[in-house]
């Protein structure tokens, strides 16, 4: 059969749509336990910063590296996501006068609308936190160095006390902003959402489900959902109600 | 009971269609869903009006003919049951029950509630068979096939390709049956030799149909009458997957 006959249908889309997503997940993992350095029993303001020049000091230009295959992984989920909606929606011209569904979940039927805000937050949060370019919360001009330390000392090269951005105080101002926060609780919340459909769905477009698992992956994206969420929202919450400061 | 029926009427296929109400009395708890549209028609007929069209044969649950969608739900309210095989006590006396037929760009409706199925058997002609050589008849136990492997076959051949499934995904996707009858031969040893070409080929079809795309609601699975899993998708996916690889390398069986 003809590659590109296989490469267009139905299931290669649906393979792309779970590793992307897969990729996703392991990336939210990850960022979550960067995160939780900022409460000082996992290490705070000190370990936070450290951590942040860790990433953008990687040898190899890793940190692009990563950031790119990342763009690349949403990007594609999201093409996916587009050509898997249009073709869905044209095997349907004449849709029913009772919509009733039996057995699907509210996250599966909210995928989509999930996933729009969650790719409008995602460029949110970077033009927010990475490229530091949202208006009126510029950190770059207003946020002064602080020298990067290490096991309770500064970090001496040179002769000099090695100085890096203020990460920690970045994200404690921009979670003072209530309207912010919202936002981030919101699209954390609908990230849950999205997970806990995405998790144990994933496994079945690449053909690793059966039914005994499958109500253990819908467990473990039950859990791994609200883990996600729960650990997210209680930096903006810790910082709005002052434990973090 | 007495009920108000909502059908939806299309004279042709090109033609545009419109739900027409009708007030049906004096149905028995006992008949059927078919026998209460029997009824219906009995009396439009009476009327001088022209009988409600749906597809029906044997009016056992096992041809897979019957194909309505009743409230929304295909095959009705009742799990694991054809339309045929529902009955009306499952409703309640002054109930509003609405008709349509399966809803989807590959089944266009011919005629009011029948629609062509066609597109199914397409996809069984591209790949839902076994090659086999005339000649005298095998010994059936020449072969032995684990029981595991044997019941998951039954499972799959279990498929009476009724479209429900295709009726209920909101995608109007055509996995769950694609994957039945797919897996039915791919799982057993006479199915084998052609399981890659197989695979890719009623895929292609089921795509170039112009079904939707599977993204795991489950809704076919909780209206199929024959309570086929997805399990069958899954391994589907999974044999699609491995067919793929093996047709870059010229491998594909």
């Amino acid at each position: 059969m003809q590659v590109t006959t296989i490469l267009f249908s139905s299931l290669v889309k649906k393979y792309l749509m779970a590793v992307t997503g897969l990729i996703g997940v392991g990336f939210v993992a990850g960022h979550l336990l960067g995160n939780l350095q900022v409460y000082s029993l996992l290490g705070g303001a000190d370990a936070f910063n450290a951590y942040a020049y860790k990433l953008h000091h990687l040898p190899y230009g890793l940190l692009w590296i990563v950031r790119i295959v990342l763009l690349a992984t949403v990007a594609v989920h999201v093409w996916m996501a587009v050509l898997l909606t249009i073709e869905n929606k044209r095997a349907r011209p004449e849709g029913y006068a009772d919509n009733s569904t039996v057995q699907a979940t509210y996250a599966s039927k909210t995928m989509r609308w999930s996933g729009v805000i969650l790719l409008a937050f995602i460029i949110f949060h970077i033009a927010h936190y990475t490229t530091r370019s949202v208006p009126g919360m510029k950190y770059n001009e207003t946020i002064e160095k602080v020298p990067l330390m290490k096991e309770g000392k500064p970090v001496m090269q040179s002769g000099e006390v090695v100085m890096t951005f203020d990460a920690y105080t970045m994200v404690v101002q921009g979670f003072s902003n209530l309207p912010v926060s919202i936002f981030y609780i919101v699209a954390m919340g609908l990230l849950c959402l999205h997970l806990t459909h995405g998790v144990s769905s994933m496994f079945q477009s690449v053909g690793l489900r059966n039914h005994s698992w499958q109500k253990r992956l819908d467990k473990i994206a039950l859990v791994y959902g609200w883990g996600i969420f729960l650990g997210f929202i209680s930096i903006p919450i810790s910082i709005l109600t002052g434990v973090v400061s | 009971m007495n009920l108000k029926l909502k059908v939806w009427r299309q004279p042709s296929q090109e033609a545009a269609g419109k739900f027409e109400i009708y007030d049906i009395e004096s149905v028995s708890e006992d008949s059927s869903f078919l026998e209460m549209l029997d009824i219906l028609n009995e009396r439009l007929l009476e009327k001088g009006e022209g009988p409600v069209h749906f597809d029906h044969d044997c009016r056992e649950g096992i041809c897979g003919m019957c194909s309505l969608t009743i409230d929304g739900i295909p095959h009705g309210p009742e799990r694991a049951t054809t339309a045929c095989q529902l009955h009306m006590r499952h409703f309640k006396d002054g109930d509003t029950i609405t008709i349509e037929p399966w809803r989807a760009k590959p089944f266009p409706v011919v005629k009011d509630l029948v629609v062509d199925r066609t597109a199914f058997e397409r996809i069984i002609q591209s790949g839902g068979y076994v090659s086999v050589n005339t000649g005298a008849a095998p010994d059936g136990n020449a072969i032995p096939i684990p029981k595991k492997d044997a019941d998951f076959a039954m499972d799959a051949a279990a498929c009476i390709g009724c479209g429900a499934c295709v009726a209920a995904c909101p995608n109007a996707s055509a996995m769950l049956f694609t994957s039945a009858k797919a897996s039915q031969l791919n799982t057993l040893p006479q199915g084998r030799p052609e399981k890659d070409r197989r695979t890719l080929a009623m895929v292609s079809t089921m795509d170039a149909e112009g079904f939707g795309n599977c993204t795991n609601y489950g809704e076919c699975e909780a209206v199929c009458p024959k309570e086929i899993k997805l399990d069958m998708i899954a391994k589907l996916n999974r044999d699609f997957a491995v067919a793929s690889v093996k047709n870059l390398f010229g491998k594909a069986g």
